[in-house]
């Protein structure tokens, strides 16, 4: 029987059974069911992965297949190539780490959690697999609509409420735009299906203008679901107040499945057509990917509450890896999939780290921590570790995913990019640096001043049980989700390199999707030449690992060293923080504003930049 | 950020997006056949090889059924996720909740609405009942009637008042008529499985076109839908209905 | 005749969106700030209706007399229509219920009082 459909069909009807007998089953068994299904879906992904490597596994629900002889798509296909695969395999790891995390000691009302994250898997699972414009908006849905119960579970805080109600609204207008540009592609090409929208925009000419607003707003909700800049803002007051276990999820994988739709729907529908001009591709979402990349990085030292520092850090990193899809070339994509995966894990890991702050201190504040977590000395290495591997440095994923986007971007002479990559990691790394060594290490006297303005959140505290002892199954799956993004490093990279070549090529996903004979002739993708000569970029973890040190050493010992290198940096920052602390608002009505013009803007430039 | 710069900024990003809603407007304007073939394919399908003649219905509950899965189930996260943020508390014993709406009712509505209500409910459950299983016939299919069944239980609150509500529709129950619809539908695509065809196959007899058997799996699903969405809307209802309970006052 | 009302009804989709929009950033109550996500999402049935309609051809429902397999109206748009909707009621129910919680703990419905996480 093929396994293509098991993935979400599973976890959707173990879902289903525990909503009629949950509430009758003892807290274990629940627990004990959760975690077997979302270890059978690791399996199942697994196998899908290594079975996709030999061609795109296509698989029609319903016997719809294609008609003969037009190879027109009437049913919804799920085309599973091993990228699509591979993350819903980390989606599945990461669903097994949270359950891991949550056993018997996560509040739980009735079976109502593990039925919510089930479906979140099922959900995350199928966008990942599936070919259909439009089955790629119902999944979005139901992950925004699992995501904001799951987010708004901790419901007897307020502050838990508007962290939901911001990521609803934002989210569901982007979704909703998203939905428009399905349909406004669908007037057009008279096709949901990837392929065959891909195939028709090739060959029937249609003005670019009409299909780059397609595209813009096809993409839009995908946008807003990654935190891209400047539809970025619901993304920390969600994480703020959503549970450990979901904050796993949000930052581990969600936001990184709005990315991989962008670059799939990209490939397969639009860069056969050659519309949008692959330059004005590179360009807007280089610009794009930059500022993602500088605020959230700016924002993420500024914080003094552990979750939203992480959040912000997400965004930052997703900005990077918009800028890995940007170079449009496959090395550079390549590169992109080893950071996703190396920083789902690692990302994971650390919330895994606050998690376990929260259990056994009732806090998430580095001030409010103070001290206090000296003895948790090894908890406090592993979340070290994970901001090395956050700094892009070896031997983590990050490390080699990084160098491949680096050396792309030295090829295409995008010397700025290699600023914004330093930047970005060093203060990211650079926060998590500072937050472990004042909290577990007892470094620094005195609040820095660039966390003047941050909020000072009260979190409540999420377990039950004792409160006294980090027990085995809190701190065993920080320790493998960190330890394994380095190990997986090696040995990931060539697939990788070897699926993002077919990730980019849509006339074999076309071919197999719609049952062609034969690849269909047409222009193929476009693809910046990659030079023989590649240039050393080793220097660049380097400089990272140098930053990252000194933003760390300013911001724990405040007072010391008032040099003259000093003092305009940390002013420096410190303007820029005030003013984008105005932006970050918590108001909804400021992030649907920031919406319209972030689409407007973007839409202008698409159009504009030639 | 100012109020006033908000809606300055927001402006701004209007009169572009009305911009690019105004070029995206070509093809709507100029049509080329191609945009009808998904259509004409279906259009000429559905009678042929499924026998039904509702082809809305077809479409959602078999050429498309994939995506009508996912969207039983974003109503069945949302309906859980309703009921977590309302935190539906049981009756604590020896409290008596009084819904605020009843100090209303003792001035309440008059006798004969009552009486004009208790007289609709039962028609409208048939009306519900009738779309739902002749969705495959005639515009309807389980969404359309299982709102109709919740709103039967709706009329019963607003003539009755909360006690009677939920004396009549009991929470357990509903919740898991619920999963039982949802594991319905997901229990009907995997018929196909038996023969080895693919998740969601048509594999039931297809029965004479007109009748209330036509379509296979499609009336299946129907039902499975019309009682998944009844009993969410139901529990929905409950959720914010009982957020009018107060503890009687001691007096 | 169809092409004026194509026209029309591509203007209304895109003034109810814009004007949705507006409603949601302008929205001094957080129902209200609902209800204009509600008018947001009804320019997509507007748009979807749209984009199906056929001039001349009668809905894709054959009984009655219409021969089966003639050519109708877009019965594919009315699908996705019937999940948007479906979608949508999920999804205000949803932030309904967090409203009546935010107003139940902070004690105001007011979108621009309800900003803890300032920064």
């Amino acid at each position: 029987m093929p396994l293509a459909p098991l993935p979400i069909i599973v976890p959707l009807t173990v879902a289903a059974v525990l909503i009629i007998a949950g509430k009758h089953l003892h807290r274990r068994i629940l627990d004990s069911v959760a975690i077997a299904t979302s270890a059978t879906v690791v399996v199942l992904t697994i196998i899908l992965t290594t079975q996709s490597a030999g061609g795109v596994i296509v698989y029609w629900f319903g016997d719809w297949l294609p008609l003969s002889p037009s190879h027109f798509p009437i049913g919804i296909c799920l085309a599973i190539d091993p990228i699509g695969a591979a993350l819903a395999s980390l989606a599945a790891m990461l669903v097994l780490a949270a359950f891991t995390f949550s056993w018997s000691y996560f509040k739980s009302v009735g079976a109502l959690y593990h039925v919510l994250m089930l479906v979140f898997l099922a959900a995350m699972c199928a966008l990942s697999l599936t070919g259909d414009l439009f089955d790629m908006f119902v999944w979005l849905e139901v992950m925004t609509a699992a995501g904001v119960a799951l987010c708004g579970y901790k419901s007897e805080q307020s502050q838990s409420l508007q962290g939901a109600l911001n990521f609803a609204v934002i989210n569901t207008i982007g979704a909703f735009l998203s939905l428009t540009g399905v349909a406004l592609l669908y007037s057009a090409t008279g096709t949901l299906n990837l392929a065959q929208a891909g195939r028709i925009l090739a060959t029937a000419h249609f003005s670019e203008r009409f299909v780059t607003v397609a595209f813009l707003f096809v993409i839009a909700g995908f946008l807003v679901k990654s935190a891209t800049f400047p539809f970025h803002f619901w993304l920390a007051d969600a994480h703020a107040v959503a549970p450990t276990p979901v904050c796993i999820l949000f930052s581990g994988i969600m936001v990184e499945l709005g990315i991989y739709a962008v670059a799939r729907i990209y490939w397969i529908v639009f860069a056969p057509g050659g519309q949008p001009s692959p330059e004005t591709i590179r360009w807007v979402f280089l610009i794009m990917g930059s500022l993602t990349a500088v605020t959230g990085a700016l924002y993420c030292f500024g914080q003094r509450h552990l979750k939203r520092m992480l959040a912000f850090s997400t965004i930052s990193h997703v900005g990077l890896m918009l800028i890995g899809f940007a170079l449009l070339n496959s090395r550079a994509l390549g590169g992109m999939a080893l950071y996703l995966a190396g920083h789902g894990l690692i990302k994971a890991g650390l919330f895994i780290a606050a998690g376990i702050l929260l259990h056994r201190f009732g806090s998430m504040d580095e001030y409010d921590l103070g001290q206090s977590a000296r003895h948790l000395a090894p908890i406090g290495f592993l979340m070290a570790l994970g901001a090395w591997g956050l700094a892009g440095l070896p031997p983590f994923a990050t490390f080699f995913g990084q160098l491949r986007i680096d050396q792309v971007g030295g090829e295409q002479h995008l010397w700025w990019l290699r600023a914004v990559t330093i930047f970005a990691e060093a203060l990211t790394a650079g926060a998590v640096f500072r937050f472990t060594a004042r909290v577990f290490f007892g470094f620094g006297h005195g609040k820095s001043m660039l966390t003047r303005g941050a909020p000072h959140l009260h979190t409540d505290v999420e377990t039950s049980g004792q409160h006294s002892r980090v027990p085995a199954f809190m701190w065993a799956p920080m320790a493998v989700l960190i330890l394994g993004a380095a190990l997986i490093a090696v040995p990931l990279r060539g697939p990788a390199d070897r699926f993002s070549k077919t990730f980019e090529t849509a006339s074999v996903y076309d071919a197999a999707v719609l049952n062609l004979k034969t690849p269909p002739a047409g222009p193929e993708p476009y693809q910046r030449p990659s030079p023989a000569h590649r240039a050393s970029d080793w220097w660049i973890p380097l400089a990272v690992a140098l930053v990252a040190f000194g933003s760390v050493w300013g911001a724990l010992f405040p007072k010391s060293r008032e040099s003259a290198f000093a003092e305009p940096v940390r002013a420096g920052l410190s303007k820029s923080l005030f003013v984008l602390r105005k932006f970050q608002s918590g108001r909804v009505g400021d992030y649907v504003a920031w919406f319209a013009f972030g689409i407007a803007a973007y839409g202008g430039m698409l159009l504009l930049l030639h | 950020m100012k109020r006033n710069w908000r809606i300055l900024l927001f402006v701004a990003g209007a009169v572009g997006i009305a911009f690019l809603f105004a070029i995206a407007a070509g093809p709507l304007i100029h049509p080329r056949d191609i945009r009808n073939q998904y259509a004409a394919a279906i259009n000429s399908a559905t009678f042929a090889e499924r026998n039904v003649t509702d082809t809305v219905s077809a479409v959602n509950f078999d050429f498309r059924g994939f995506d009508t899965l996912g969207e039983e189930f974003i109503l069945l996260v949302s309906v859980l996720g309703s009921l977590v943020l309302l935190r539906m508390i049981e009756d604590r014993k020896g409290k008596v909740l009084r819904d605020a709406l009843d100090e209303w009712r003792d001035v309440g509505p008059s006798d004969a609405i009552r009486l004009w209500i208790l007289a609709m409910i039962a028609p409208k459950v048939a009306f519900g009942i009738y779309i739902v299983t002749h969705g495959q016939l005639t515009p309807g299919g389980g969404f359309q009637g299982g709102v109709i069944l919740a709103s039967a239980a709706l009329i019963l609150y607003l003539g009755e008042g909360f006690t009677v509500f939920r004396d009549v529709i009991s929470h357990p129950a509903t919740e898991i008529v619920e999963g039982a619809g949802a594991l319905g539908f997901l229990f009907v695509g995997m018929l196909g499985w038996i023969w080895g065809r693919p998740y969601l196959t048509n594999v039931v007899p297809l029965g004479k076109a007109h009748e209330l058997t036509s379509g296979g799996t499609i009336a299946l699903i129907s039902l499975a839908t019309g009682l998944e969405v009844a009993a969410g809307f139901i529990l929905l209802l409950y959720a914010f209905l009982q957020e009018n309970l107060s503890p009687v006052e001691e007096t | 005749m169809e092409t004026a009302l194509t026209y029309a009804g591509y203007a209304a989709a895109v003034w109810l969106f814009l004007i949705g929009l507006y409603g949601v950033v302008k929205a001094r109550h957080l129902v209200n700030l609902c209800l204009s996500l509600t008018v947001v999402q009804s320019s997509t049935y507007v748009l979807l209706t749209i984009i199906g309609f056929r001039p001349g051809l009668p809905a894709p429902i054959y009984t009655d007399g219409l021969l089966p397999g003639s050519a109708a109206v877009d019965p594919i748009v009315q699908a996705l229509m019937l999940t948007d909707v479906v979608v949508e009621a999920t999804v205000i129910a949803l932030l309904l219920a967090i409203i009546i919680k935010v107003h139940r703990d902070a004690r105001t419905a007011d979108p621009d009082r309800v900003d803890m996480m300032r920064g």
